[in-house]
Order: C-alpha cells, then structure tokens, then sequence
C-alpha cells in the first residue's frame, strides 16, 4: 500500500486493517502522533486526512491509501497550522504535552474550517481530552489565531500574564 | 504532576523506602548511560577527552550531592548547556525552573539550557531529605540552596579559568550572561570558551561560594518561557512510549482479571502463534504476553488469548483482589467499621466538649476511587547488552529507586542497569513504583527470553485493570457549637487505608500521613478536636493521586466545615475568618480570594445570562503551600456547571509565575474533574471501566475561568504542583449545596441530579 503523508509517499506492509496510527508510529516511526485511548476517545492520535481531522487510532490504513495524511510532524507545513504552533507557544500551551500534536491537529482542522470560531465552536469542536488541563490555555490560544483575542465576551484566560492574575506581597 | 507523600511522609517512611542505593556509582557510567548523550557529555567542555585521571578521581572522591559539577553541567563551545536534571519533566514545569534557578546562579540565560533527566547516581540525591524524587511538590522547595550552590560551584569554575586565560586575578572578574568579563581591561571570554578548561579544575569547596541577592535575580521569580513548549507543540517531545533501538520488538499482555491470579492454561496458544506478525508468546506473573514485530499485532494476538486463571495460593501475602470484591461492598463496609480508631491528633476533650455543646451536627463522608487516567499509557523498553549490562527506558520518579528495584529482580548489581526516564505523558501519582502496577518487569523479562530488546505497551485497558487507585474512606464527623454557634469541638474518624500503607501492603509503625492529610492539620482554632484513623484495607492496589490525601479529605473537612456554619448559622466565609483569627497569613489568603472575586458574595443571585448562580469557598494547606478557592456554580439540565473559579496560593517564595498559574489550572481542571465525574468502580474484583468511555475526564466544554493570585508571603517555600487542587472540589460542593439546598457528601457530583 501506498500512503501520502506529510506530502511524502510511503510503501507500507502493514495488514490492511491496523489503524494507521500504529502504522504511523511503528512502521514509519513518526511517534509525533500519540496513543492513548485506541477507542476514538481522547484525540491523542488526531491527524488530517484531506484537511479534516481524524483519529488514527480507528482508522484501517487501507481506508486512506490515496487520501492526503498530515500528522503533526507536518503541521508547520500548513500556514494554518504554523499560525496554530506559534499561538501555543506564545500562550505555552503545553504542560506534559502528550495530548498536545492532538490538539494542534484538532485546532489546526478546526480554524480552517471554521478561521473565527466562537466560544461555543471552539468547546464542541475541541474535544481532545487533556489530563494536564491546560484547557484554557487551548481556547485562548485558538481565540489568538482567530484575531478574536479580547473581543470574546469571555475573559480569556491568557497561560501567562493573564491581566487578572495578580502577584501580590504580603 | 507530583504525587508522593509530602516530606514528612517520606522522612518518616525512608526506612521502609526501598533506595537502591548504589554503592559505586562509576564516572563511566555517567558517561555512558544517558541516552542520545555522547561519552563526555556530563563534563564541561563536551568533545575534550576526559583524562583518565580525572574521571578516576571523579569516582575515587565522594562528594556531597549536588555538588560535583560536571555531572550536571556541560557547556558547549556555542554557549549552549546541557543539564542533568535530578527531577523528571512531567509536565509541572520542573526542567525550566531548574533552569532558571541553575541558570541565575551561574549567570546564564535559562533559554541557553537543554535539559534532560540525569541518570541514576548518588550526585543527583540533592533533596534536603537526603533522597531523589520528584514528587510531594518536593523538587524546587527542598532542593533550592543546593541547586543554586550547584550553579555558583560552576560560575567560580568559570571565573577560575577566565584568570587563567586573561592572565588576570580572579577578583578582578565579573560575569555577565554567558560570559566571563574584565571590566578594567574591557575583555570578556564566552563561558564556551572556558568550559575547557574550566572542568580541570576541582569543584571550589561548596561553602565557599556566595549565593546571589534575591533583590538581584534577573530570572527566579519571572515568568520565563518554558523550554519544552515548541517541542510538545510539534511532536518532537519523546516520550516512554516512543523510544526504540535498534532489533527492537513490540508486546501487548493479557493481565489475569484480578490481581493475585496465575496463569493456569492457554487453551488457544498455537492458533495465538500462528497469527500474523506473532513472534511469541510468554507466561508472565499475572499476565500473558505476546511478542510480536509489530505492536498492533502483539496486541490484536494478546487480545484473542483464551487463558485459564488459576486462583492465588491461600496463603499468598501479596495484595490480592477477591473475586467477590465491590466498591459498592467496601463503603458499606467502611461505614460498619466501629471506631474510635487510632488518634493522630487529641486536642482538649472532644467527648465532653461534644456533650455539653449547645448543638451537635453529625454527618458522614465518602471518598471514591479514581484513576490517574494519565494520557499515556504505561510502557517500558528493556535491552540486555553484550557488556553485562541492562537499560531499561520506563517512565518514573525516582531513578535510583527503580534501579534498586530492577537489581533486586534481576539479579544484577545497581551499576550494571542503566535507567532512563523520558518525559512522563502525565504524572499525577502514576509513576511511582506499585507492585503489579508497573510494566517494566514485564519488558526485562521478556527481553531476556526472546534474546532482543522488547518495549511493552498496556493498552489503555490494561491499565486501567492495573492503574493502582486513591484509597476509599468513610469519614465520621460529629461536631459540637456553642451557644453563638461557633464550633467548639469536632471528631473526625476516618476508616481508610493510607496510600503509604496500602503500597507497603501493611501498617507501618507509625500512622501514615497521607491516610489524614487534610482532615488533620487543621489551621481552625477549634478547642477541642479528635482526628482518627480506623485503618481498614482495602484489597485494590492503591496509589498517590495529585495532592494525595487532601485530594479527597479536603474535599470531606471543608464541606462539613460548611454545615457546620449553616447548623451555626454563619457565613462560611466569614465563620473561616473567625475560626482563622490571628494567623496573619491564611487570613490575608482568604480575603485575597475574596477580593480576587470581586468580594465575597455567596449569592444566590441571576447572573446577566439568567442562570442563578451561587458561590462557595474553601481552603487547604498541602505541601507546605496555603491555597483558597472561591467557585461560582449554576445548575444546567440537573447537573453542575462550574462558571468560574478564583484562587489564591500563598507558596511562600516563588520561581515562575507562569508556571504556577498553569499548575492552578491544571489542579483546578483535575480538581472539578474529580468532584463533577470521576469514580472508579469495582464488580466482581474488576474495575467496570477500561477506557475513558466508561471514566470521563474533564473536557473542555466544562472548563471553567479560572483566576490566580500568587501571594509571596515569604514564608518558607511550599509546592506548586499539588496544592492548588484540594480546595476545588469542596468549594464547588459548598456552592452547589447553597444553591440547591442538596448537601452531597460524596463525589462524583455527577451521580446526582440537581434543581436549581
Ligand atoms: S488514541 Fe485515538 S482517540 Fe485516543
Ligand atoms: S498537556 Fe498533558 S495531557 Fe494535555
């Protein structure tokens, strides 16, 4: 079989019906997508295929030969999905970051979609579970991409310098 | 991020502390044993040969740790510094602080250093307990002195061999970022430069160095970048799970459905090796494993393997899980258990006081079981070398710990196994050592047997079958108030089994701290108070969970202190200052919350969108750190939406407050997750969950704002990464029982349905 990813074309071996994501990760040895859950429940594996996001973990591989596969490790190659890495360092997304490609990838998908999601777009799009919560973080971050920064009737919750976090000496 | 017992825990425990202690630690070894690290990198100056003389004397001379410079510091001619962390990166930000911390003494910029996880060696024990791990919150605040000093040693090293290349005294030196200077002569030499010559130089004695002016830092107390966050961001963070050499093979296991069982048959084993891509299969302890070339097929052959579970020996004193056991059974048995129990704390006459109180209010608690539900799942990458020795890449907390650990099941001497230990996907308690909860036994065995390296990954099934779980306990309470409803006694039995306890598998001498931390240690000026343990075991395998006892007993205390005020007819905001009078610094702490939100108001009251809101408050002291949360809460088709929540965390003395204010997101998000969904129950000796479909976790959808004030009262340095979670639940449940009128003395919230 035959994949395209990251705009690369890969020959693979893998029986017809291994989720891509091993076939990612063990045969192509891009580890940049992560497994977590393998039951399409917390979006470790998320990546695009054909620019819409999907989660790996449930995906044959013989299901997407001939499709256009990006995984993280090809994300900056996407000027959406650059603008997105930038946002997460600039807000420091990340803590463990193991849910972290997931959720580059999920929001990556979701402001091509959608460039200026709302608040409620942003929640039920971005459903990539993180067990560190760096939840608000992500939405700020996404809210940036989207020039929405401040206008939100949301206060966001910037990671750092938040204007309503207060150092004080006692 | 760090979930083993506070230091007083640990210093009470170390002797039941399996260390591992090395004896020898060899500088070869240091040059040998850290992955994608080049022999030479633990010195100054990488690509020099190290003289044989100096790494002899390097091993011949013990040194306090913490102290020997070249095994923490490389410099690169580029100006560029590798340090070895003692403490492993997991998320809570401990790579960066120790950069910065490092960093200011040695006067480098902390966005110039790499860091990664030391390998396994006396020299990384720096924790004023005299041990390594990275847990309790420990890492910054019992190792500050001796981080700085470590970099100071370094800066005077630098300066040493910056007189000897300007051919100037070293007083006459100074440093500025990355570089020795000479102001008289206006010549400066790049710390690059120096490096060479600098690791010839003995190590200054350590009291010799002065330590920088805090008025003077230029970095500790600042919110500097993170150095992981590009990386994570673009998936070139490398994990456990995605380490791999060379001739490596993949395996999956079966684990026996309850804990204690043996493997008896495997009535399909030849059709299992038949399968596609299956090397071959393995009986293990409790588990079946299949080895494969590839981990999908590992997985999909340990999934079809048909194995008959023999009962555990009668007389087996490991823990074992009874086929019959219920979470369901355990609280109803809990509840019977009679007290008083043991006392950890007899303060005045509880019983007369209770008696002659003008009210008496009683109430019962519960605590639940919960995963860590960490996002990665556990795995373990075993390798037998041709030279005797054994490296094994395994996420944990506590090298030495688990080097000891492996030369016990091995047979091998300390020295000869080589530990690694990538960032950890999650930490949250997960990653200490529990018996029968870890996978890297299950990689050295299977390594050895099949002749190659072997990485096992649980599935995330597997593990929540062996994720070790916070202990369950039925709290008591009985509290007695005088006349103008203020508390005058309270007794509180809790019938638990420790964390501590349960992973020693018995009592210890003494009681186990992390049984009633939470409920015990209480600021309150209540007269007299009675707190117990009525020690009852608990048959799963039990584990630290973030912020460990107050996790779940702050959750209990602070709701009840909240019916207590109701019963008194008090505010809760205000009975807390009352009870809190004359302690300067938890007062400040609360009213800080309160002003954060824009005063205390406890409501109900119709928010601009028409949702009726209330707020409740609470507080905690874990880890040496005071927090107060304020949570404003509605309810939403019946069940709880958490809107806002502020909070206030006194540390004493602060590195990163950007870190911090990430940390109390991140507890606020485990925090909610906990009080509004999580529970892990038990039928029939199994947990009924094995993926998140049956065990949500918090999503984004139900995050809420979260506001942070740091308050730097100066009082000694407390945790960052555990304290911010156990005022959270209660202060949700103190909102959610004024609004509603249903106090709920139990988690998850979610059980319930809710009128607004
Ligand atoms: S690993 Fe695919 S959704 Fe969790
Ligand atoms: S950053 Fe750790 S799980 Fe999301």
């Amino acid at each position: 079989m035959e994949l395209h990813i990251n705009g690369k074309s890969y020959e693979v071996h893998a029986e017809p019906d291994t989720p891509l994501l091993w076939v990612i990760r063990d045969e192509l040895g891009l580890t940049g997508t992560k497994y977590g859950c393998g039951l399409a429940q917390c979006g470790a594996c998320s990546v695009l295929i054909d620019g819409v996001v999907a989660r790996a973990c449930v995906l044959p591989v013989a299901g997407v030969v001939g499709r256009q596969i990006t995984t993280i490790e090809g994300v900056e190659a996407d000027p959406v999905g650059r603008r997105v890495v930038d946002a997460w360092v600039r807000h420091q997304v990340p803590q463990c970051g193991y849910c972290q490609s997931g959720q580059v990838m999920a929001a990556t998908a979701l402001l091509r979609e959608t460039p200026h999601p709302s608040d409620e777009q942003i929640s039920a799009a971005m459903v990539n579970l993180c067990r560190c919560g760096t939840y608000n973080a992500i939405r700020a971050a996404i809210h940036e991409v989207a020039g929405q920064a401040g206008k939100s009737s949301t206060a966001l919750n910037e990671a750092a310098g938040a204007e309503d976090t207060g150092r004080a000496q006692a | 991020m760090n979930h083993t017992p506070d230091a007083p825990a640990l210093e009470a425990d170390e002797e039941g502390f399996p260390t591992g202690d090395p004896a020898n630690i060899s500088r070869r070894r240091f040059l040998t044993s850290s992955a994608g690290v080049a022999a030479g990198a633990f010195v100054l100056g990488v690509g020099l040969p190290v003289g044989e003389a100096r790494a002899a004397r390097a091993a011949a001379a013990p040194m306090p740790a913490g102290t020997r410079v070249p095994a923490f510091l490389e410099i690169r001619p580029d100006n560029s510094i590798r340090f070895q962390s003692p403490f492993v990166e997991g998320g809570q930000g401990i790579f960066t602080a120790m950069a910065q911390i490092v960093g200011e003494e040695l006067d480098a910029d902390p966005s110039t250093f790499i860091v990664e996880n030391a390998p396994a060696g006396n020299d990384y024990k720096v924790l004023s307990i005299g041990m390594r791990i990275t847990g309790g919150s420990m890492s910054v605040r019992l190792s500050y002195p001796t981080m700085r000093r470590l970099g100071a040693l370094a800066r005077q090293m630098l300066l040493e061999a910056g007189a000897r290349q300007l051919r100037v005294p070293v007083s006459e030196l100074t440093t500025e970022p990355g570089r020795v200077v000479h102001a008289a002569s206006k010549r400066s030499v790049t710390y690059g430069q120096l490096a060479g010559v600098a690791m010839d130089l003995p190590v200054p004695a350590p009291d010799s160095v002065k330590l920088k002016d805090p008025a003077q830092f230029r970095w500790i107390g600042k919110p500097v970048q993170r150095l992981d966050v590009h990386d994570k961001s673009t998936g070139k963070a490398v994990y456990a799970i995605d380490c791999r050499v060379d001739g490596m093979l993949h395996a999956a296991v079966q684990h026996a459905p309850r804990l204690g069982q043996t493997v008896g048959g495997i009535r399909n084993e030849a059709q299992v090796k038949a399968m596609k891509g299956v090397h071959s299969v393995h009986r293990l302890p409790g588990a079946v494993a299949v080895v494969a070339e590839r981990w999908w097929d590992a997985r999909r052959a340990a999934e079809a393997l048909q194995v008959d579970w023999k009962a555990p020996a009668a007389d087996s004193t490991a823990r074992v899980m009874p086929a019959d056991f219920s979470t369901k059974a355990l609280a109803a048995q809990l509840e019977r258990m009679p007290g008083p129990g043991e006392n950890a704390e007899n303060v005045g006459n509880t019983e007369a006081a209770l008696k002659a109180a003008h009210k008496q209010v009683s109430a019962t608690y519960h605590s639940q079981f919960v995963h860590h539900a960490q996002i990665e799942p556990p795995s373990a990458l075993a390798r037998f070398n041709a030279d005797g020795t054994l490296e094994v890449w395994l996420p944990n907390q506590a090298p030495e710990l688990f080097q000891g650990d492996i030369a016990k099941r091995t047979g091998l001497a300390p020295e000869k196994i080589i530990i690694h230990s990538p960032l950890l996907g999650g930490f949250f308690g997960r990653h200490f050592l529990y018996d029968g909860g870890t996978v890297y036994p299950q990689a050295i065995a299977l390594a050895k047997a099949v002749g190659r390296p072997v990485k096992v990954i649980w599935s995330r099934e597997e593990e929540f079958l062996r994720d070790p779980v916070r202990p369950m306990a039925v709290v008591r309470f009985r509290a007695g108030l005088d006349a103008n409803g203020f508390p005058v006694a309270l007794e509180a039995e809790s019938v638990t089994e420790g964390p501590t306890e349960g992973i020693a598998n018995k009592r210890g001498d003494k009681m186990d701290p992390t049984a009633l931390e939470g409920i015990a240690g209480k600021a309150y000026a209540i007269p007299n108070h009675r707190i117990a343990q009525v020690y009852a075991k608990q048959h799963a395998t039990l584990a630290y969970w973030r912020s460990v006892g107050n996790s779940m007993n702050d959750f209990i205390y602070e709701s009840f202190l909240d019916e207590l005020a109701d019963a008194g007819g008090k505010d809760p905001f205000e009975l807390r200052l009352h009870l809190l009078q004359g302690n300067a610094r938890l007062t400040n702490l609360l009213r800080a919350v309160g002003e954060l939100s824009g005063g205390w108001k406890r409501g109900p009251y119709i928010a601009a969108d028409g949702t009726r809101r209330a707020r409740g408050v609470a507080m905690a002291s874990p880890f040496g750190t005071e927090v107060a949360a304020i949570a404003e809460v509605s309810i939403e088709q019946g069940q709880v939406r958490v809107h806002e929540i502020w909070e206030a965390i006194d540390p004493g003395s602060i590195v990163n407050p950007a870190i911090i204010e990430a940390q109390v997101n991140g507890a606020v998000a485990l925090g909610l997750s906990q009080v509004l969904l999580e529970e892990a129950v038990y039928e029939k000796g199994m947990p009924l969950a094995r993926n998140y479909d049956m065990y949500p976790i918090l999503p984004l959808a139900r995050m809420p704002r979260v506001h942070v004030r740091i308050i730097e009262s100066g009082a000694k340095m407390g945790g960052i990464g555990e304290p911010p979670l156990p005022p959270v639940p209660p202060a949700v449940a103190n909102a959610v029982a004024h609004l509603t009128g249903q106090r709920v003395r139990s988690m998850p919230l979610s059980r319930h349905v809710f009128k607004s």
